[in-house]
């Protein structure tokens, strides 16, 4: 099953608390905050962050809270078992961190109405204890393609896909719109990986961008090995940091990232558990509140290009631009956003196209 | 100063001990490890092996030893016929796919029907697609001589490639909004595969590994068949001599074995999975190997043996999440429990002699 980032074209609650009759509880002195993990924490990236969030929320609270998490869990079967396990332990709040847990985390969570139940990147939420957040990645996507247009030689550049679903979709699209922007000659390749951490994949990925002659890479994927690879070629091809900073290839060839940040959701909504105004959610936040990080743009890339990235990503944070405005076209030609018209989130949330200029198919 | 002498026949004792002594083996140096890691070696020890049948919450976790034990114990006793006969078997988790997507696949063809005739087709179509993709590797091998460890093993990420394209294409929940993964058979009821008995774990995939365990003890104790499996494995020579016909045998072996791995996929996906996804498999087909020799090939082996690892799963998990160990820990103390397996294995077939005894 799928991890992360899918919620239904239905799911529209920006951040906004659901008013579903989630009756405010009074406070607690105590919470248990619990969290499962689709990756192993060192996988570096997607997990790591995820578990960075966690230890955030034990810094804040203390002794207030207690923390506990469960890396490495498959989703489906076993994930309901885990989180049985952790309801029936006196979990107070458990954290489901893939897409792939939505029906297990659903499932358990009718079971136990007094669990409160967060879900990332889903979009069920059958029962009124299960919220669901993600954060727009898209967002960080439009940084990197600006500088991975300005960046390639060989006016190629590449993308390693995990899984043929909308946030990752969104992702290319985002990335290609904004590469194509500074350079009109820049072509798109993408690899599916179908997976979200393995090493070995990731790197097959990469290899098999590199030997097309791409020269920047991006990644949806969890782990360090497509900048592992590219630093074999001794600078020819850059890559970016992907969910965490993998600051440790700074020297080579990651030149800028995207930083998942978590901490900010996690600290909040187990205070809101703790204060007694936690309420259903639904939030999908982006650069504006903190959950996507750009991180530092190194040397490598010219003053100018770092200039006009960080430009990008302030406008971004600041409101004044949307990576998917208008004109786009759909890669069938058809018209999808008119001058000057913002991609609405419900488009996003289920897009299941290319815009017009990547060539080759979303995998059916 | 130690060395190994080959014993005139294997011995009874060992045979048996292995397993016990392998365990043992595996609790003391999983307990050393965990507490290098800085746990209270006991006390995990205790997560794993008691708490799941005796502790808080073995009410719960009980059943979950079921679901987990089933479908290794039937892809295992399968694995164990052509392991006996010297037939490789290496791809069950391939196989465990196929049959999965083809009995997913035929339930849903034919959704909405409710009749009771969907769930009794959609086993049939799951036990021959594990069947037929058995054969591909028994074909090649009684036609070309090829290697079914290789072949067997390479078609899993076939199999994975063909699930992928399955959760995302061909079957994929037309109401679904475009995502990946099948209708969910839980609201499907006449292809659905529920809990038989509220809490207990036991599903029609549990009954069938049961059932298949007493099925492979008769064949081999009381059946031509079973004989001739059991000596094609001691004496190749021996058993053509006899009569068994080896091409027939390894058809029949990675045939059977395959079709019991496409029924437990089958069992999973309408069951405990509930849906066909692109991460649906998660390693039994795997596992199930070290079930078959933890189990000494033997089929009420096996059955325990599937429990005990099962175990290991379950009382994993509990230790992990509540002690905070790292699951690479966990899956290092299942690894061992393969590795003091094959070790103390040895000495079924020889002895440790001092060497000072026959020092040249």
């Amino acid at each position: 099953m799928l991890r992360r980032t899918l919620m239904t074209t239905a799911a529209l609650g920006l951040g906004l608390a659901l008013s579903g009759g989630a009756a405010m509880a009074a406070g607690m002195d105590h919470v248990k905050a619990c969290f499962v993990y689709v990756g192993p924490i060192g996988d570096g990236g997607w997990t790591y962050q995820h578990h960075q969030g966690a230890l955030a929320v034990q810094e804040a609270y203390g002794d207030k809270v207690e923390v506990q998490w469960q890396e490495s869990v498959p989703e489906g079967a076993d994930a309901e078992r885990v989180l049985t396990q952790m309801a029936l332990g006196g979990c107070n709040i458990i954290f489901t961190t893939s897409f792939g847990y939505m029906d297990p985390t659903n499932a358990v969570a009718a079971k136990f109405p007094d669990v409160k139940f967060e879900h990332a990147t889903g979009f069920m939420r059958n029962s009124e204890n299960v919220s669901t957040y993600n954060a727009r990645f898209y967002e960080g996507r439009a940084v990197q393609g600006t500088i991975a247009g300005r960046m390639t030689k060989t006016n190629k550049i590449g993308y390693i896909a995990s899984f043929p679903i909308p946030e990752v979709v969104m992702g290319i699209n985002s990335y290609y719109l904004h590469a194509k922007k500074v350079n009109p000659d820049v072509e798109l390749s993408v690899v599916w990986a179908y997976t979200w951490f393995d090493p070995a994949k990731e790197a097959d990925a990469a290899k098999a961008l590199i030997d097309q002659g791409v020269d920047v890479i991006a990644s949806h994927t969890d782990s360090t090995a497509p900048l592992a690879e590219a630093a074999k070629t001794n600078g020819a091809v850059i890559g970016f940091g992907q969910a965490s900073d993998m600051a440790e290839y700074k020297d080579g060839p990651r030149v800028s990232s995207i930083i998942d940040n978590w901490a900010p959701y996690y600290v909040k909504r187990v205070g809101a558990l703790l204060d007694g105004s936690y309420a259903q959610a639904d939030a999908w936040e982006g650069i504006a509140g903190g959950e996507v990080g750009i991180g530092e743009i190194t040397a490598a890339v010219p003053a100018e290009v770092k200039a006009e990235a960080e430009a990008m990503r302030d406008a971004i944070g600041a409101g004044t631009y949307h990576p998917f405005t208008g004109p786009i076209n759909k890669q069938d030609g058809s018209a999808w956003l008119a001058e000057g018209q913002t991609a609405p989130d419900g488009d996003l949330l289920g897009m299941n196209f290319y815009v017009e200029g990547i060539t080759g198919d979303i995998p059916k | 100063m130690l060395r190994l002498e080959k014993r005139p026949t294997p011995s009874q004792f060992w045979l048996y001990a292995t397993p016990v002594v392998a365990v043992l083996l595996t609790m003391i140096a999983g307990g050393i490890l965990f507490g290098l890691l800085g746990k209270n070696p006991v006390a995990v020890i205790k997560t794993i092996f008691w708490d799941p049948i005796f502790g808080e919450f073995a009410f719960y976790l009980r059943g979950q030893l079921l679901v987990k034990a089933g479908p290794l114990i039937l892809i295992a006793i399968g694995l164990s016929l052509g392991f006996r006969a010297g037939i490789w078997n290496i791809g069950a988790e391939g196989q465990y796919i196929m049959g999965a997507i083809c009995g997913a696949g035929v339930a849903l063809a034919l959704y909405p029907t409710e009749s009771r005739l969907v769930f009794p087709l959609a086993i049939l179509a799951g036990a021959l697609g594990g069947w037929a993709w058995a054969m591909i590797p028994a074909i090649l091998k009684t036609r070309f001589n090829t290697n079914e460890i290789l072949v067997s093993l390479m078609l899993v990420y076939v199999a994975e490639t063909i699930l992928a394209k399955a959760s995302t294409g061909f079957l994929r929940n037309p109401e679904g909004a475009g995502f990946p993964g099948s209708r969910s058979f839980s609201t499907f009821k006449a292809a659905s595969n529920p809990e038989l008995i509220a809490g207990s774990g036991l599903h029609w995939g549990g009954v069938a590994a049961l059932a298949t365990g007493v099925a492979a003890y008769v064949l081999l104790s009381r059946h031509i068949l079973g004989f001739q499996i059991k000596l094609a494995g001691q004496a190749p020579r021996a058993a053509r001599f006899h009569g068994v016909n080896p091409e027939k045998l390894v058809l029949l072996c990675m045939g059977l074995s395959g079709a019991l791995a496409g029924l437990a996929g089958l069992f999973e996906v309408t069951g405990p999975a509930g849906k066909i996804s692109i991460d649906f498999n998660v390693g039994y087909g795997f596992t199930a190997i070290i079930v078959a020799f933890l189990g000494r090939l033997n089929p009420l082996g096996i059955v325990l043996a599937g429990f005990l690892m099962a175990l290991t799963y379950v009382g994993g998990e509990m230790a992990a999440t509540n002690m905070g160990l790292p699951s690479a820990a966990i899956q290092v103390f299942q690894g061992m429990l393969l590795f003091f397996l094959l070790g103390v294995d040895v000495l079924t077939n020889y002895r440790i002699r001092s060497a000072f005894m026959g020092a040249r």
